[in-house]
């Protein structure tokens, strides 16, 4: 049993203790467990009342997610009825033996929080009398499961909008919002916190203290707090929220509407009533194909890949020491966030003064950090020692990873390959320049591999990691093991043009400027892409990209490719605005207007009013990114479809609610998606092999 | 099948809907049995004489619920074997009072149709609505307050600040012109208290003079809602994603005045007016409602239109005049664009803007309206046309007989 039961003081202590797992998750047996042990506390005469605890540094988790998965596979009976009984079970803790008409009697139930308390980890202390935190900094309380295309469905939705109002309670349901033991009490998420070593001893003096224990939502005379929604104040609280959740998520996840729903629904019902309402819209959505997609991406794939899945049998590559050359903007970034991990940096630029501008960019973003009380200055005075700007190439002797992120030039590249390399593993930061090629300048291929950053480093997650012809398994354990150090979601692609990123991106760019050319009302092409979920339409991503470097792509593209360059309508509008000095946001200018740094409105030198339908707008620029993840798969640049997909999202902000472009293939299904590709013109749209196979077959891609 | 004719239509005048309006102090069921003694009294109806009070009203809560019909009946003189009836499809509601009236009327009978709001009593939305505040229903059909789908169909459809300033001038100065005139003088039946003494016998909203230059000072009422918290133009550019943004053009000075106010309209078949001794003035020649987009929600009158003139048989070039209510500046300037019609045929005395909008009368009250006005300039054929919340829209034709 993952629980253990002993009685001290006259207080039943029930201590969860998940065997073989750092870190307790919740299943149906552990419910079952648990139940049957708060059970034994309520008959036991000798107990007053009972401490639910953690044998672990943290509390919960939260859920297995396997065991939602394996819920969804009875379908929506199954899944209402194994909520249910979860409620039954939290509900039985809740009324702890109250006399339900005279609110006489019962027994204090308190949860003694230890650590990190999430999801589910935090339902149940929700329905506890009283919840007791250690003051233990590192710890997180709250319910991140909106971040998963799932939501509280364990009676944290209606009991915290019980709680705390639907106004007060939104940041922690529809924004996932996580705080630390301080937080959540100042919140009104917990009751107390206490040092770490009093944990135990004042959950037991509360269960003695004869505690009411009545639920305010189980007394008499109940208001909702900030208002029900019928009551004028409550009134703005829905209607606002539901236009801000509405504008947000664009109407493309369903699981914020279900919980807005279960809110709304259950606020005009009694308790037990909202349980079994909110248990029907979380079954709602784990039927729905987007959560699933979602939670295998987001959560499941993520960790795997972090994990190393596809590591190649290796010994332990963990980097000692890095030597970063080129203290520009990415190189700059990687210093940061590899000292930030705690490694030794030796950051190389061409003078003295370049590099010291490089380890300034680590100062001002711990500076930041500084001010908004995430960093203390003890931490940054650390992690600025571990970084030593120098201009003398011979500092780099004794890294084991040597990472170049100087000009997106071959030449300079090989010269600085030839210049650097030591007897560790070569690393080049590239987003274009094909790594085979690259790998020509070293002397040991077999040890030189890319590794592509996405700007700005500190942000953004993803690391591609690219295996050259001769890239050998070390390099790749190197560069895996690395990305692990510095908590990032690592994929591995093999070489080809652009890798895979890259390679799905600049069609969806392109596609978007195509439609310009074609005279498309620019603002349905960009809210289009919106209304599909994508964080930003094509012309305003170009326009944070650069428009020079589009460019610069077009150009090194049309000069590889020759006659066969496709995207001369393209560069049709894109060279005359570069030209006129329209350069992207930087420049102040680009397909949008900006004053001092902020975005106005699209140029009102586009004069494209053109409206197909949304939908075929939203094909074209979907099934162009789609398409590509296909060929890149097809071609073997892609190995493994959960890189695929975790990479899309990561990496360019891929619709998320889809779960990644295999994940939204495997929803609408290779017929339907071979279908509308072939609606529509060019041969961008082509449907590949591999995909016409699957629509025939009815085959899926997991 | 016998037809549909108006043998009288009054209205009272419309106070300023809040604590300092005149009429703040009068009940929803006074100000509504004042309405129908009026016209029992006109008209010389007495006993059972009519078949059903059918009365508009949108904010069926508080002294406004419980069937407000029925208790004014009561409170009226009229006999108590006459049953009431509260209808509410929002600012349509008293035309589909009307409408509902003719429909029976034709199968024969008297009916009295109206209806009634006070907003400086009842504030408008504290009967709560789903459609708002469901977020389910909220999030499906888009909904944006009022205010956001008014300047949407600006956006949508070009008009400029300036546009929708200009009509709202000149809803004014028309408004001023016509009491000047005594337009209104056969409808507008003064409020008067128990003693009978009057407590209001005017149309107190109105701002004759108003001019550009003042309604330019005022700062559009819906920028805020729309473009920061909780921003619902971004839940209107969902629908309309090929714009950009919208253009919040409305203001309180070129939308429709908050009053109160009542209104009545004396509806029967041929038999029935032979049985009082009354001469009928209009026939109801046809009737229409029709459901529409309820994010831009205010376009209903276009398309009502449509539908009104096809069942009639007729064409736009038919109508001599019409009354478009002013709920916002571009919603009578949309219909004017998508049907060509001059303004000089549209709310030639004035409208909402100028006197008020009380919900659930106003439907009523531009029947009467667009009544006195064909007759007063030899006419013969009117259309009444509301745009209603939640996306739809009502429509009347009238013709003199």
């Amino acid at each position: 049993m993952d629980f253990s039961y002993a009685v001290e003081d006259g207080v039943a202590v029930i201590t969860w203790d998940l065997q073989a797992k750092s870190m307790n998750v919740m299943s149906m047996q552990g419910f079952a467990d648990l139940d049957g042990l708060v059970a034994r506390g309520l008959s036991d005469p000798d107990v007053k009342g009972i401490v639910l605890t953690s044998g672990k540094k943290d509390f919960a988790g939260g859920m297995d997610l396997n065991v939602l998965a394996k819920m969804k596979e009875g379908g929506a009976e199954t899944i209402f009825a194994g909520v249910m009984d979860m409620h039954g079970v939290l509900r039985r803790i809740e009324r702890a033996g109250i006399d339900p008409k005279t609110l006489k009697g019962g027994k204090p139930i308190v949860a003694a929080l230890p650590g990190t308390a999430l999801g589910i980890g935090f339902e149940i202390p929700l329905a506890c009398h009283r919840i007791i935190a250690a003051d233990n900094p590192k710890a997180k309380i709250g319910l991140p499961e909106i971040l998963l295309g799932i939501f509280p469905g364990a009676g944290g939705t209606t009991r915290l909008v019980r709680k705390m109002g639907a106004m007060m309670a939104a940041p922690f349901l529809l924004e996932g919002k996580l705080s630390s033991p301080k937080d959540a009490k100042a919140a009104g998420l917990i009751d107390e916190v206490v040092p770490p070593e009093d944990l135990l001893a004042r959950a037991k003096e509360w269960v003695l203290s004869e505690p009411d224990i009545v639920k305010p939502w189980d007394a008499k005379g109940y208001k909702m707090p900030g208002g029900a929604p019928y009551h004028p104040a409550g009134f703005m609280t829905y209607v606002g929220a539901s236009a801000m959740v509405n504008g947000k998520t664009q109407g493309v996840y369903p699981a914020a509407k279900a919980l807005l729903s279960a809110a709304y629904e259950g606020a005009l019902v009694p308790f037990d009533t909202a349980l079994k309402i909110e248990a029907r819209w979380f079954t709602s959505v784990l039927m729905n194909p987007s959560s699933s997609a979602m939670i295998r991406t987001l959560f499941i794939n993520k960790e795997a890949l972090e994990k190393g899945a596809n590591r190649p049998e290796a010994p332990d590559q963990k980097v000692q020491r890095l030597g970063v050359i080129g203290a520009g903007m990415m190189g700059a970034g990687i210093a940061y966030v590899a000292a930030n991990a705690g490694i030794e940096v030796v950051l190389v630029d061409s003078t003295a003064e370049a590099a010291e501008r490089g380890r300034a960019h680590a100062e001002g973003v711990l500076d930041k950090g500084m001010k908004r009380g995430k960093v203390t200055a003890d931490k940054k005075a650390e992690v600025l020692a571990r970084i030593t700007p120098t201009a003398d190439y011979a500092a780099l002797e004794g890294c084991d990873l040597i990472v170049e992120a100087v000009f997106e030039d071959p030449k300079v590249k090989a010269e600085v390959t030839k210049k650097a390399e030591g007897a560790g593993i070569f690393a080049t930061n590239t987003s274009t320049l094909p790594i085979t090629e690259l790998a020509k300048a070293a002397n040991n291929a077999d040890r030189y591999i890319g590794i592509h950053f996405f700007s700005p480093v500190e942000k953004m997650n993803l690391v591609e990691i690219i295996k050259g012809r001769q890239t050998g398994d070390i390099a790749v354990a190197k560069a895996l093991d690395f990305v692990r150090q510095i908590r990032k979601t690592p994929i591995v692609v093999n070489d080809a043009r652009f890798f895979y990123a890259n390679r799905c991106i600049i069609p969806y760019i392109n596609e978007g400027i195509r439609m310009v050319g074609e005279g498309v009302s620019p603002a349905l092409i960009e809210n289009a892409a919106k209304l599909m979920g994508m964080p930003l339409g094509p012309l305003q991503l170009v326009d944070e990209i650069s428009l020079e470097l589009g460019v610069k792509i077009a150009k090194a593209t049309k000069a590889a490719m020759g006659d066969a360059y496709p995207d001369d309508a393209v560069d049709a509008i894109l060279f005359p605005m570069a030209e006129k000095g329209r350069l992207g946001k930087k420049a102040g200018a680009g397909f949008y207007d900006y004053a001092d740094g902020k975005r106005l409105g699209l140029w009102s030198g586009l004069e494209g009013d053109a409206r197909p339908d949304l939908e075929t707008v939203q094909h074209r620029l979907m099934m162009v990114q789609v398409l590509e993840a296909v060929r890149a798969l097809q071609d073997g640049v892609l190995t493994d479809i959960r890189e695929g997909d975790v990479g899309a999202i990561l990496g360019w902000g891929f619709a998320p609610w889809t779960g990644g472009p295999f994940s939204w293939l495997d929803m609408m299904g290779a017929a339907r998606a071979a279908e509308i590709c072939d609606g529509l013109e060019g041969d961008r749209f082509a449907v590949p092999a591999l995909l016409r196979e699957k629509a025939a077959s009815g085959a899926t891609f997991y | 099948m016998s037809e549909a004719f108006i043998y009288d239509a009054i209205r009272t005048p419309r106070g300023k809907g809040r604590p300092d309006g005149a009429l703040h102090e009068v009940t929803a069921v006074r100000l509504s049995a004042g309405v129908l003694d009026a016209l029992a009294e006109r008209n010389g109806l007495s006993g059972h004489a009519v078949e059903d009070v059918i009365w508009g009203n949108v904010t069926q809560v508080g002294e406004q619920g419980g069937c407000l019909a029925r208790s004014a009946v009561l409170a009226s003189g009229l006999d108590q074997r006459i049953p009431g009836l509260a209808i509410n499809r929002f600012c349509a509601s008293g035309l589909e009072a009307v409408n509902l009236a003719a429909a029976q009327a034709r199968l024969g009978g008297g009916y009295i149709a109206g209806g009634v709001e006070m907003m400086s009593r009842v504030a408008m939305g504290s009967d709560g609505a789903a459609i708002a505040v469901d977020p389910s229903l909220a999030m499906n059909t888009g909904f944006v307050p009022q205010g956001i789908s008014a300047d949407l169909i600006a956006t949508e459809y070009g008009f400029s600040r300036d546009d929708a300033d200009a009509f709202a001038v000149e809803s004014q100065r028309r408004a001023a012109a016509a009491w000047e005139d005594g337009r209104f003088s056969r409808s507008v039946v003064p409020v008067r208290d128990m003693n009978g003494l009057t407590i209001l016998g005017h149309d107190e909203h109105m701002r004759p003079g108003t001019d550009m230059q003042a309604l330019g000072a005022l700062k559009p009422a819906f920028k805020d809602i729309g473009e920061a918290m909780p921003g619902f133009d971004k839940i209107a550019l969902m629908k309309y994603p090929h714009l950009q943004r919208i253009e919040h053009i409305h203001h309180a000075g070129n939308s429709s005045g908050i009053v109160d106010g009542a209104a009545g309209v004396l509806i029967g078949d041929a038999e029935f007016g032979a049985a009082h001794g009354l001469t009928p003035r209009a026939r109801i020649r046809a009737t229409a409602k029709i459901g529409t987009e309820p994010t831009i929600m205010l376009t209903g009158p276009v398309p009502v239109t449509e539908r009104i003139l096809r069942a009639a048989g007729m064409q736009i070039g038919d109508i001599d005049l019409f009354e478009v209510n002013e709920a916002f500046s571009s919603v009578v300037l949309r219909f004017m664009q998508a049907f060509d019609v001059d303004h000089s045929k549209v709310n030639v005395n004035g409208g909402a803007i100028a006197m008020g909008h009380p919900l659930g009368a106003t439907g009523a009250i531009i029947i009467g309206t667009l009544l006195d006005e064909l007759e007063r300039s030899g006419k013969s054929t009117g259309l009444a046309t509301l745009c209603v919340a939640s996306g739809m829209g009502a429509a009347t034709i009238i013709e003199r007989v």
